[in-house]
């Protein structure tokens, strides 16, 4: 827990909530007659709102990007590391919204919260949502603010999915693009490891058909795996070599079936705190929303017909040692981008830590990703004085 | 950042027409693609694959794609897709100076060219004198330690265009300081050239 909080934070922050009466027509074809939406912002609304950034969050995240909710809180916000002042998103010059995604579990309607009017939780009811109702939600949530556009909308691994699909569907409501550690779609190999951590979750004993909370359990051991295997696929086979090695935890080999290596510690440990903090339904539904997103779907599976809609500019950034997303898969979005004959630049940062690297502060990710966002910032001042906008 | 624009690079801005639509290959630091947008309206982009040089490039909002030059064109442009395909001081580094002269013709509609004349008559003195490889103002790198691997002379460069049926549109050359043509220069280019640029497209019928 931090003393004093550092001099780069937004602080001390609190979420928030929204109501929706208005329902929501979802892809599955059901409705959520009305939900709740969780969101923090950071920084202050300009005058005429033309400096509002929406940050969207990937599997396990959710609306507490950055800062800190209690003196007592031992880590930040999941972007601390972008957001705040001086940093690439600098809560100094833009107004910043994250919110937390429907079927999610920190406050947004989800299958840990009550259906409408009952004292029943959604659990295994809550319907599937996808990446293009979330935009839409998302879409929804800013008129809600009074904002008719975002200055850019940013996200990285699934988050950076939402920013293509928000290009897509609503392109005269975002100016900038930031896709980072993204893919157009998941490949075989992304959705079968997404199925065995739902047949984790779902195996376990404590599951109940997703109604454990009505049984007062949770499937903790599922759960468990199925984080356990996301770390795997996040790390690079360097990074785990550089942070674990074959380092034993006593020194010495046990013959036995207790943690003995250090590897096997950390994911134990990253699967426990997980289940603190995680919602195993919610779990579920957000390996549905990657499996099924495929912007190019609606467009003859053309993506570069799909992203012919957007006016946006784009940045998209990858990692090299990200296996998850490879920069392989940014390099199709970019393809497709200039397909379409659309404004676009691309760095693939050198970075052993995997998938995870995007939310680390390499120094010239930052750089890039801070000397884009100086240029947005511009944008928004020459806009005010009647520049070029 | 707008820095009085490197002589052969204002060679090389002259030829282009304004608002028209320009790949750099190996753009550097952007300086081109930047003295272009903010002068000429030009509606480009950059391929550069040097960290710093990428940075610079956002820094100074222009479209850059970091990529190899050598996987070639094809994962990224379609057929005459640009207005005119630049490289500049890089044709010599690249693993098949050849391919990439047609890539630009295919990705553009003309091409224009910036290279080291190794024949220049500095170089021509070291080797052919002293017996070395030449190292000039130019060619400052030692043989063992150079991203030049294949370098060519101006006689060499108009053979290729003649074989693959390129069309010659200008030419000219400066000397390391990138100073304009003297009489020399233009009179006896590869023996007095020490940079050549080219502007060049496809010959019709």
């Amino acid at each position: 827990m931090p003393e004093t909080l550092p001099a780069d934070s937004v602080g001390l922050v609190e979420t928030q909530f929204m109501h929706f009466d208005e329902p929501l027509v979802l892809e599955c074809g059901k409705t959520l007659e009305q939900y709740d939406i969780a969101y923090e912002t950071y920084g202050e609304r300009n005058a005429d709102g033309s400096n509002a950034i929406l940050i969207c969050h990937a599997l396990s995240g959710d609306q507490h990007a950055a800062g800190y909710n209690s003196m007592e809180d031992r880590k930040p916000g999941w972007w601390e590391s972008a957001i705040g002042p001086g940093k690439p998103i600098d809560t100094n010059r833009f107004f910043v919204v994250c919110i937390n995604n429907l079927g999610g579990c920190k406050g947004s309607s989800g299958p840990n919260t009550k259906k409408p009017g009952t004292d029943e939780y959604w659990g295994p009811d809550f319907p599937i949502v996808t990446v293009k109702d979330w935009v839409h939600s998302q879409h929804r949530f800013m008129r809600a603010l009074g904002l008719d556009y975002w200055r850019a909308v940013i996200g990285g691994s699934l988050g950076g999915m939402q920013v293509m699909q928000w290009s897509i569907d609503y392109p005269d409501c975002i100016k900038h693009a930031l896709v980072i550690a993204a893919a157009p779609k998941l490949s075989a190999q992304n959705i079968a490891f997404n199925e065995v951590a739902r047949q984790a979750i779902q195996s376990d004993p404590d599951f109940h058909n997703g109604r454990y909370l009505d049984h007062n359990s949770i499937p903790r051991r599922g759960l468990m795996l199925a984080r356990m295997l996301g770390h795997i696929t996040y790390l690079s086979d360097d990074a785990m070599r550089d942070k674990f090695g074959r380092e034993l935890r006593e020194g010495k080999l046990n013959f036995g079936f207790d943690v003995e290596f250090q590897v096997e510690s950390y994911l134990r440990y990253q699967g426990k705190s997980f289940v603190d903090r995680f919602d195993a339904n919610t779990y579920l539904l957000m390996t549905k929303v990657l499996d099924y997103f495929d912007p190019a779907r609606d467009y003859d599976d053309d993506l570069a017909k799909a992203l012919s809609q957007a006016s946006a500019r784009f940045m998209v950034i990858s990692f090299t040692s990200d296996w998850r997303f490879a920069p392989e898969r940014s390099r199709e979005i970019v393809q497709a981008l200039l397909a379409a004959d659309k404004q676009v630049s691309y760095v693939e940062v050198e970075a052993n830590q995997g998938h995870d690297a995007f939310l680390i502060p390499i120094p010239h990710y930052m750089k890039v990703f801070g000397n884009y966002m100086n240029n947005v910032a511009a944008e928004i001042q020459a806009g005010n004085t009647g520049g070029k906008a | 950042m707008s820095s009085p624009l490197r002589p052969d690079l204002d060679i090389i801005a002259d030829w282009i027409a304004p608002g028209a639509s320009v790949l750099d290959l190996g753009c550097g630091d952007g300086a081109l693609l930047h003295h272009l947008k903010t002068e000429k309206q030009v509606n480009g982009y950059g391929l550069e694959i040097d960290q710093r040089n990428l940075e610079t490039c956002i820094e100074r909002d222009l479209n850059v794609i970091q990529a190899d030059l050598n996987e070639g064109l094809a994962q990224y442009f379609s057929d005459d897709r640009f207005d005119y395909v630049v490289m500049s001081q890089t044709l010599q580094a690249t693993r098949r100076p050849d391919l990439l002269v047609e890539e630009m013709l295919r990705v553009g509609k003309q091409g224009i060219i910036t290279f080291p004349n190794m024949a220049y008559w500095k170089g021509r003195v070291q080797l052919g004198i002293e017996g070395i490889m030449p190292v000039t103002k130019s060619l400052p790198n030692e043989w063992y330690d150079t991203p030049n691997i294949h370098l060519c002379t101006v006689k060499d460069f108009e053979h290729l265009c003649e074989q693959r049926n390129i069309a010659i549109l200008q030419r000219t050359f400066v000397d390391h300081t990138h100073r304009k043509s003297t009489l020399a220069m233009r009179l006896f280019p590869n023996l007095f050239g020490e940079i050549a640029i080219y502007h060049f497209c496809k010959k019709t019928a």
